[in-house]
């Protein structure tokens, strides 16, 4: 068993490391990949050009003026004096958030009326232009709240110090300066060894039957599962590989920091690589052509990367994505990723998602292997 | 060059496509699955998040602090707890985004006067999350100490007007700020991303690797022939693809369109131009299937996904990744896409990205035919 085994590995490795290219698509598009998708995959808003429209003139509205231009998530470029430029700045594109602060802002405040700020936003990208809201909100609080301290100053001097107000004090854990890369880059790991071991395992099994080898390689005396090993295995190590390599470069390149235990990252990895074979697998099974092989993998592939909350919070989604969410083996191994490096977190709070993943591995690994016995009969 | 010729080559790959149900099945139901993935899977507007409270006061003012954050529609108070160990579980096991801790004196301090502070722990993993949540928490705390500033001054026979500011926001081209509205249209460029490049690659790679493409040369067709022959059907498939996105996303998702159906048609038509000859650039210059799938995957489909603005804001990617993707043709097409969907931009003024797409497809097509001709020499 063991000799036929290492023979069929041989072909493998010789397989797969023969071609040049192959090579160097197994390692490069991932390294590739993962350095575009950590510079580009970022929901984090900076210098959102802007324009001003103050018809009020006033101190008030000026300093209010100044908070955006100070800010760094604003980049004040124009100074407007009429609301037509607005409209036609925003439809060409020259700016994103327009503010208007109509005449009459200072006066309103000064009597304790609802002072309005109109604020356009140019909605094309609607998560830019609800980022970009929430931060106008933040500054704008953050003037009235300042405004109405000066006028308890004035009024009562004396009182300053003894009047009580309430402060939030903010703390984020986990990821203190708020990056956007730091979130994204735990679950491009995961996203990527997802694309790059289905495919490769769906590609190899159905090769051999396109192009007639598999019949030939039945003919030997090998079992199938001797088989089925000896396909998988390869592609498990390369998929350990690139799991290593894409979370080198995501720590030694972006600086990502890795706060838990590794071994329980190791533990995941497998538990998710062995599911991923075995969705693999599957498609083999039910593709005679590599093309269909490859048009069912993204089928797969497709909804795993959307649904397991990669990029956007799973519970935004409507409550029937969010049931079929559970079904997706990645949305587990991105809870597992996250929480090695950010979070720290250990088995203790992992265990719900290794024994996901175990269970799934399992069941998808023995359809698969009842399925290609059906296959090969 | 002959028109027989050419729709014998149609021919052949007609019945070659509608002989593998599942491949032309794709084709329909690519375009509706991704739709609903993106229209309904990408949305940042957060809304019940889980939160814990800790009250260690237990006093009136405190409750009545916490009703506010009960009140608001962005919080779900998940559970009350009596310790800090509870809350950072349930940050690291993800049951709360947030734990807002008041502290012991609260009540005691707000009666002495001066600031007191209420702690927000807030997981910010997902750094947009985060910083959503804290406004939304800051806004609540900032509300509740407004009002316990008028009191006391009132209880002093001091009255002081509420300095209230409204935020009025209007969100242009998208006034719902509705992400279906600004994800869907962009959709159309990733399927067509995939049916041209993707599967055209492959189907013809696929010639190649079974020595098909060999016997196809030795007939009497030119090359030319060859090329036009093989990618007119998945043109027409991907205009099919085309009017199927387009109504989708007009009359199921209800995204405005306010632009013209003719400009519509002739960008998709350009860029349709442009993918299937970078397919066909890819499937000669790649050997088997594998590779060029996984080199179109890498050239196609990831800068449509991540480089083209469709999900992520290009200005506020790197300088040298905003440079790079104006060498991406489907930054253009996007482009054109949101403003013929949402901003109804008249055609006149779309030469900017029209005229860029134009020369990539005049490009793209000559190097296709040069590399093909190479090949066969």
């Amino acid at each position: 068993m063991f000799g036929r085994l290492k023979q069929m590995l041989i072909k493998e490795f010789i397989q797969v490391f023969r071609d040049k290219r192959t090579r160097f698509l197994l390692f490069g598009p991932p390294i590739i990949q993962m350095l575009v998708f950590g510079y580009a995959a970022t929901f984090d808003i900076h210098h959102v050009p802007t324009a001003v429209l103050d018809m009020d003139h006033s101190q008030e509205s000026r300093e209010l003026t100044s908070r955006f231009t100070s800010s760094p998530y604003f980049d004040v470029q124009r100074q407007l004096t009429d609301s037509r430029q607005i409209r036609d700045l925003i439809d060409r594109g020259k700016v994103t958030v327009g503010l208007e602060i109509d005449a009459g802002f200072a006066q309103k405040l000064r009597k304790g009326e609802t002072a309005p700020l109109q604020v356009i936003v140019d909605a094309t990208n609607s998560n830019t232009a609800l980022i970009a809201s929430s931060y106008i909100a933040q500054i704008a609080l953050g003037f009235a709240r300042d405004y109405q301290q000066d006028r308890i100053y004035r009024i009562a001097p004396q009182m300053v110090e003894a009047i009580p107000s309430v402060e939030l004090e903010q703390r984020p854990w986990y990821n203190p300066g708020l990056s956007s890369r730091w979130f994204f880059i735990p679950g491009i790991i995961g996203s990527l060894t997802l694309v790059l071991v289905i495919t490769l395992t769906a590609f190899a099994v159905v090769r051999e039957r396109e192009i007639g080898t598999l019949e030939q390689i039945m003919v030997t005396p090998i079992r199938p599962a001797e088989f089925i090993l000896g396909k998988t295995l390869p592609f498990f190590l390369i998929g350990l590989f690139d799991v290593s390599l894409i979370a080198a470069v995501g720590t030694l390149w972006f600086q990502v920091p890795f706060r838990g235990n590794i071994l329980v990252l190791l533990a995941g990895s497998i538990l998710f690589l062995l599911c991923m074979l075995g969705v693999g697998l599957l498609i083999s099974t039910v593709s005679s052509t590599q093309q269909q092989a490859m048009v069912t993998a993204f089928f797969f592939i497709m909804p795993s990367v959307s649904f397991s909350g990669f990029g956007f919070p799973i519970s935004t989604m409507p409550q029937w994505m969010q049931y079929f969410s559970y079904a997706i083996p990645l949305r587990y191994f991105l809870v597992v990723l996250r929480g090695t490096y950010l979070k720290g977190v250990g088995m203790e709070i992992l265990w719900p998602q290794m024994a996901a993943m175990a269970g799934m591995a399992i069941s998808l690994l023995t359809i698969a292997i009842f399925r290609f016995h059906k296959a090969l009969d | 060059m002959s028109l027989t010729r050419l729709l014998a080559v149609a021919r052949k790959e007609v019945i070659q496509i509608l002989r593998d149900p599942r491949s032309l099945m794709i084709v329909v139901i690519m375009p509706v699955t991704l739709m609903l993935l993106f229209g309904y899977g990408v949305n940042l507007d957060l809304k019940g998040l889980p939160i814990y409270v800790y009250d260690r006061d237990g006093s009136q003012q405190s409750q009545d602090l916490l009703k506010r954050f009960q009140a608001s529609e962005y919080f779900h108070v998940a559970r009350v707890v009596n310790g800090y160990p509870a809350i950072a579980r349930a940050l690291d096991d993800g049951h709360a985004k947030m734990g807002i801790v008041i502290p012991w004196d609260f009540s005691l301090r707000l009666r002495d006067g001066g600031p007191v502070q209420v702690q927000a722990l807030v997981d910010a993993t997902d750094d947009n999350t985060a910083n959503v949540l804290t406004g939304y928490a800051q806004a609540v705390v900032q509300g509740y100490s407004s009002e316990i500033q008028l009191n006391w001054l009132r209880e002093r026979g001091l009255s002081l007007q509420p300095a209230a500011m409204s935020i009025e926001t209007r969100t242009w081209y998208n006034e719902d700020l509705e992400s279906s509205a600004f994800i869907v249209p962009g959709v159309l460029a990733l399927v067509m991303s995939v049916i041209g490049a993707f599967l055209t690659s492959l189907t013809i790679a696929r010639e190649w690797e079974r020595g098909s493409m060999e016997q196809l040369i030795s007939t009497p067709v030119s090359a030319m022939e060859i090329m036009l022959g093989k990618l007119a059907p998945y043109f027409a498939l991907g205009m099919f693809d085309v009017i199927v996105c387009a109504a989708i996303a007009i009359y199921w998702f209800q995204v405005p369109f306010r632009g013209s159906y003719l400009t519509l048609l002739v960008s998709s038509a350009l860029f349709l131009v442009v993918v299937l000859s970078l397919g066909f650039f890819i499937s000669v210059i790649a050997k088997s299937q594998f590779a060029a799938s996984q080199i179109a995957l890498l050239v196609t489909f990831l800068p449509a996904f991540l480089l083209s603005g469709f999900l992520f804001p290009i200005e506020q990617m790197p300088v040298v990744l905003q440079w790079f993707t104006r060498i991406l043709p489907v930054r253009y097409y996007v482009a054109l896409l949101k403003q013929i969907f949402l901003k109804g931009t008249p055609t006149a003024m779309l030469y900017v990205d029209l005229i860029p797409l134009a020369v990539f497809a005049l490009l793209l097509t000559l190097l296709a035919t040069r590399t093909f001709h190479k090949r066969l020499e």
